[in-house]
């Protein structure tokens, strides 16, 4: 046969990605933060020096050095220790609520976009609605109801996390349904679930997993904030947002309390919106010329 | 018995600008393993007559008429029912096989998804009908691991007839299968419908490519806006075209003399009274304007829509 199999040149790979996000030096800084935040959280047990939230009274608000190198809090509790710990909450908050919105908000945007009519018409103006509420107002409002706690504020977070992505998803949906291939999909007799999926879902997922790392940092900022508000993670477990409170009394007294954690915070939500940059530049096709030929 | 029959099928689009009549009163039998060449200028309807057979029209498409697929009206299924005859009775292959496939799976994926589409199999036949499919329509075994775009034109269009012919359809629709292909590959692939369809499968050939139309169908129908003018046994159509738009169709044929028809088709949104071919008819009388001719049976089995052809 003369036809041959030609090698791709203009190909999205693995690769491409890869040389993308390394040759962006910002968005390759933020890849080794996450990466050694995450590693911070999983191995905090085995990192911290002492249990945070074991009190010792007596060696309350110590200055670093010695047996505790941040020193420790009011109640005695070593900051090193509590500030690792701290990533676990922050990071799994992150995680949960980008990836549970994403997931959520894809596939109202998948059914809004690809059944149109009615339904679509319901479903987005109820992303409307929830557009319209001012977010946090809106978590103050269900943490009210509910009463405070992580839990709480995580359920606020994801009702209200899911509506940029379902508009996002939405949008490339109504595009790629009158593509030739989806067309040609339906014209096999699959089914509407299958098609969704398996032939409209994949092509407009790029855009979903820029924003989801872009919601990350916005999440774990929330927490940190209500949290710091007193209505999210509540004492004693070690949260960053929660230790901002907590050392806000002795502030003037001993400013280094409220360093680290704000720090952390800092790096957390720089980093990840380092890669989530890194990301969308890396899969914009305009910018992704720059890379292919 | 006939395995597809059309009645009076009108397919209409309410626009903003004014309706689009794309097709009116098309009428055509096709009987078991017939196959049959729709030919006509781009903008005649062929294809959305596809469209129509297949129901897959845009949702604004106003579809009178009746289509009976063995005893069965198309028209009158719900749309669940009409799912399921897709692919596994009537199989449509689309024109453009390079956006017609999808690009992000690779082509074994694809064949397989098809195979699979009526149900589960167990993974080694699965597989086995994939491999059969695919040496069916000449592809090497490495296409089955290659994505669409790494596969030149005429394996796409070969992976795409492997998709239409993966659940056995009774009937198969191309719509212009040898569209910009060079001529070598326009003779393969036209050789490959040859072996897929010749007394296996009822079949659709969707064409301007005449000489295509001449070797693998025994009957021809010829649209011009939007109306078959002129329907019959291929060797009879080809040997004596009676319509004089078919006439001037194959004058128009680089191989018999390149000569066009003056004029243009007529815009499908205001069709005044009379034949449609008439403004660019150079043999029109005055009543080709005033009244719109009949579809009548010239000889057995052969229509024509024109005054002139049966008086």
């Amino acid at each position: 046969m003369s036809e041959t199999v030609i090698t791709p040149h203009v190909s999205f790979h693995r690769g491409e990605l890869w040389s993308a996000i390394t040759r962006d030096r910002a968005a390759f800084a933020g890849g080794i933060l996450v990466i050694l935040l995450v590693f911070v959280a999983l191995f905090a047990p085995w990192l911290a020096p002492h249990d945070p939230v074991r009190q010792d009274l007596a060696r309350a608000l110590l200055p670093p050095g010695g047996e505790y190198p941040l020193g420790t809090d009011e109640m005695g509790r070593c900051l090193l220790s509590r500030v690792l710990f701290g990533a676990r909450i922050s990071l799994a908050v992150g995680f949960f609520v980008g990836g549970l919105a994403a997931i959520l908000g894809m596939f109202i945007g998948l059914v809004a976009g690809y059944y149109g009519g009615l339904l679509d018409e319901v479903l987005m103006r109820l992303t409307d609605i929830f557009m319209g509420l001012p977010n946090i107002v809106f978590v103050l409002a269900v943490v009210g109801v509910l009463g405070p706690g992580l839990k709480h504020t995580v359920l606020a977070l994801v009702v209200m996390g899911w509506v940029p992505f379902a508009r996002l998803v939405r949008g490339s949906v109504l595009s790629l349904k009158e593509r030739e291939f989806v067309q040609a999909a339906r014209a096999l007799g699959f089914s509407h679930w299958r098609i969704m999926v398996r032939h409209i879902l994949p092509h407009a997922l790029g855009p979903v997993v820029v924003l989801a790392t872009l919601h990350i940092p916005h999440a774990i900022l929330a927490v940190a904030g209500l949290s710091f508000l007193g209505l999210g993670v509540q004492p004693p477990t070690p949260e960053w947002g929660a230790m901002l409170n907590a050392a806000r009394s002795s502030m003037r007294t001993y400013p280094l309390q409220m360093v680290a954690p704000g720090l952390m915070v800092f790096l957390t939500v720089l980093a990840f919106n380092l890669v989530g940059n890194g990301l969308r530049d890396a899969l914009d096709p305009r910018r992704r010329s720059r890379f292919t030929f | 018995m006939s395995l597809l029959v059309i009645r009076e099928l009108s397919v209409d689009f309410p626009l903003p600008e004014g309706t689009v009549y794309a097709l009116s009163g098309v009428s055509l039998e096709l009987g078991e393993e017939e196959r049959l060449a729709l030919i006509g200028e781009t903008g005649s309807g062929k294809s959305v007559l596809a469209g129509a057979i297949l129901r897959l029209l845009p949702a604004q498409a106003r579809v009178r008429g009746e289509i009976w697929y063995r005893g069965t009206n198309l028209l009158a299924l719900s749309p669940e029912e009409m799912r399921r005859f897709r692919g596994s009775e009537i199989a449509l292959v689309m024109q453009n096989p390079a956006s017609a496939l999808n690009p992000v799976l690779t082509g074994g994926y694809q064949v397989r998804e098809a195979v699979l589409r009526r149900g589960r199999l167990a993974k080694r036949l699965a597989q086995g009908k994939v491999a059969e499919l695919l040496a069916r329509v000449g592809l090497p075994e490495r296409a089955a691991s290659s994505y669409p775009h790494q596969l030149s034109g005429g394996m796409q269009q070969r992976l795409l007839l492997s998709l239409g012919l993966a659940l056995a359809p009774r009937l198969l629709i191309a719509d212009e299968p040898t569209k910009g292909l060079d001529w070598s590959l326009r003779s393969q692939i036209v050789q490959l419908l040859q072996d897929i369809t010749a007394g296996q499968r009822a079949f659709i050939l969707i064409t301007h490519d005449l000489a295509a139309a001449r070797y693998l169908a025994e009957r021809v129908a010829v649209l011009y806006a939007g109306q078959v003018v002129e329907y019959g046994l291929a060797e009879d159509l080809f040997s004596l075209p009676r319509h004089p738009y078919t006439r001037g169709l194959f004058a128009s044929h680089p191989a018999r003399g390149l000569k066009p028809i003056p004029g243009m088709a007529p815009v499908l949104t205001s069709l005044s009274r009379g034949c449609r071919f008439q403004p660019r008819c150079g043999q029109a009388r005055p009543v080709c304007a005033r009244e719109d001719p009949p579809f009548v049976e010239i000889s057995e089995g052969y229509f024509v829509r024109c005054h002139r052809c049966f008086r």
